[in-house]
């Protein structure tokens, strides 16, 4: 088989967990595992949505503990490599300690685009355990291409093996992407990656952009299934690197198969851009925003749409999804007052 | 009392100006290991002793010190907190070392006053444990508890950022051993907006079934009134609410949940008013500090 072009590193099973308010069985883990491997992905990505140690009050319960599901998600590759995702504030390095042991190779350490700072102990810790280690800037659209360089020295100084950005809040155009990706290549030295979201839908042809700049890690998930308006999808960004020679080592009917039999199933919403999700990357609101916001909206009888612009407004970062039900109950009493005068 | 700050960052400097003003507490030196430090060249122009040979310092002039105030970094403290207390140097630690007891003032500041180290937890520990306290004291039981801190960037300094763990584990274990809940959680968030946001806690708390909701409610006001009380920027910033669930937390299913969205202003003593993470941890340990030599003197007048 001749070497992929790119790297692709697929988060069904994490950035995913999100679309579905975190509810994954192991049934489920153990299928989405077998089908990609399967389909000749290199890499899966598991963990709650907001990466180890997610399960909360703020942002959502996971129905089965993580660490249940990675454990599974383990045992059921042949060949994938088992990656997760933390976020320093909400896991812990014991929780790289935990996974490792689990059998996890790869931890994507991840910060705000500006505070790639307090990535250092977790890098570190990764590292000295022995699995590879991503350093993964969010919300990228926050950050000029030469701040992101900046950021992503910080990460390689303490030992990250690849970069990479996220379009969270699936804002940038294809330019955006490219000019970041650019300048990542030309300043590191280490190989640079790229997750796309849909808001605008840009995620498929922002992946394509993002390769051609160099990028050589790229992020997808099946069907999509993920924050907001969903990810760049695993089988679409597949199929259309075919189109362009550009060679992905993956069965591409293969991926279709797992997206259209195993999770289209398990969606209760299909991955469309509708107003909200369309709000959410015009806003550059972080995507799992979405669902938390609907709730809020439905709970204080407010609008979804309002909650977010002002959410963009505020210039909140992912991670601040109490400040859903602040802006909801700001709201609330604002109309209240109204309706007084 | 003859007090040393140990630490001229962000909080050692912020303490030293609420200090200056104290009528119970007199600052000796603030200590750092940078002579060319900001918070070092404050000092010499207060008047006030500045050296930059870091604990050693104290520990060579531990008998012209009576109390310290660490607002090191964690692994500082725990490399140092048994020879202040084998010198004789009472220690309030201000980072989340937690070697002592943890003191939430509203909450327990009169049960440590003899301790020869107590902890302050951290900044969102200060803001959110009496929360937790408040709504706990009102129902039987409080099986989940979780908080979620945002602080500008601006205003976490090199030493919050590498201790990024340390923060959320001892807060997390603060809202059980301090707070009453039985299970809980820590979120930190770092925001870069400019100009910089006011350091935001959120408490969620499960509440069970039966409980009197009212109460609740009255409880979390008035205990935001006596934080206030010693940090006059620490408000509610929206009315309490109780949200309809179910919620599956790690402390079992509840049918409610409390939310508690708290704004802290900071008095804008050093860092700027939006530096309320630093506000309530300096004047929490202003409130210790005092607390305890007051304590100590009317002992010694009484003895």
């Amino acid at each position: 088989m001749t070497t992929p072009d790119f790297r692709l590193i697929d988060s069904t099973l994490r950035d995913g967990s999100h679309a579905i308010s975190h509810q994954y069985n192991p049934e489920e883990v153990v299928a989405i595992v077998k089908g990609l491997d399967h389909a000749g992905v290199q890499v899966i990505e598991i963990a709650h949505g907001d990466g180890l140690g997610g399960s909360s009050f703020n942002y959502g319960f996971s129905k089965v503990d993580e660490k249940e599901l990675i454990a599974q998600a383990c045992a059921a590759t042949t060949n994938a490599k088992i990656a997760c995702l933390l976020l320093p504030g909400i896991g812990l390095a014991d929780d790289l300690r935990d996974v490792k042991e689990l059998g996890v190779g790869m931890a994507r350490i991840a910060t705000h685009c500006t505070e790639a700072d307090i990535s250092e102990q977790h890098i570190k810790t990764s590292k000295s355990l022995g699995m590879e280690t991503i350093g993964f800037m969010m919300m990228a659209h926050m950050n000029s291409p030469e701040g992101l360089v900046e950021e992503a020295l910080k990460m390689q100084s303490y030992g990250a093996d690849a970069i990479y950005f996220a379009d969270s809040a699936g804002a940038m155009t294809t330019e955006d992407v490219r000019r970041r990706v650019d300048a990542l290549v030309n300043a590191l030295d280490i190989p640079v990656g790229v997750h796309a979201h849909n808001n605008l839908s840009m995620a498929v042809a922002n992946s394509i952009a993002a390769y051609e700049e160099g990028a050589t890690n790229l992020d997808g998930t099946s069907a999509g299934l993920g924050a907001g308006a969903g990810n760049c999808p695993t089988e679409i960004l597949a199929a259309v690197s075919d189109k362009y020679g550009i060679t992905t080592g993956v069965n591409v009917l293969a991926l279709m198969d797992v997206a259209e039999e195993i999770v289209r199933p398990l969606m209760p919403r299909q991955q469309v851009i509708d107003r909200a999700g369309l709000i959410l990357g015009y806003a550059g609101v972080y995507g799992s925003f979405l669902l938390h916001s609907q709730k809020a909206a439905e709970r204080y009888n407010v609008s979804q749409a309002e909650i977010l612009l002002e959410l963009g407004r505020r210039k909140v970062v992912g991670g601040q999804e109490d400040m859903i039900i602040d802006v909801a109950l700001d709201l609330a009493k604002k109309h209240a007052e109204a309706e007084k005068k | 009392m003859r007090c040393a700050i140990i630490g001229s960052g962000n909080i050692g400097t912020d303490l030293m100006v609420k200090m200056l003003r104290s009528d119970v507490l007199d600052l000796v030196a603030l200590v750092g290991i940078d002579p060319d430090s900001d918070g070092l060249a404050r000092a010499r122009k207060n008047g006030i002793q500045a050296p930059h040979t870091g604990p050693d310092w104290v520990l060579e002039n531990a008998s012209d010190i009576d109390m310290i105030f660490d607002a090191t970094s964690a692994y500082v403290h725990v490399r140092h907190y048994k020879q202040y207390a084998a010198a004789g140097i009472t220690a309030i630690d201000l980072t989340p070392a937690a070697r002592g007891p943890k003191v939430i003032p509203p909450v327990n500041l009169y049960d440590h006053l003899d301790a020869p180290n107590v902890n302050l937890v951290t900044c969102g520990g200060q803001a959110t444990t009496p929360m937790v306290y408040a709504i706990r004291r009102v129902i039987d039981e409080l099986p989940y508890a979780e908080m979620i801190s945002t602080v500008a960037s601006k205003s976490a300094g090199p030493g919050t950022r590498q201790n990024i763990d340390e923060f959320t584990k001892t807060t997390s274990t603060a809202l059980r051993e301090i707070g009453g809940a039985t299970k809980s959680k820590a979120i930190m968030v770092l925001n870069p907006a400019e100009p910089p946001i006011m350091m935001r806690n959120t408490v969620f708390a499960g509440i069970p079934d039966g409980a009197d909701h009212a109460a609740i409610l009255n409880s979390i006001h008035e205990m935001a009134g006596e934080v206030s009380k010693y940090v006059p920027g620490y408000r509610l910033k929206n009315e309490p609410v109780i949200e309809e669930g179910p919620f599956h937390t790690p402390g079992g299913v509840v049918p409610h949940r409390a939310v508690v969205l708290l704004e802290v202003e900071g008095a804008g003593d050093y860092l700027p008013e939006y530096a309320g993470n630093l506000d309530i941890m300096t004047a929490a340990a202003m409130r210790v500090g005092e607390a305890i030599a007051i304590s100590r003197a009317s002992r010694e007048a009484s003895a």
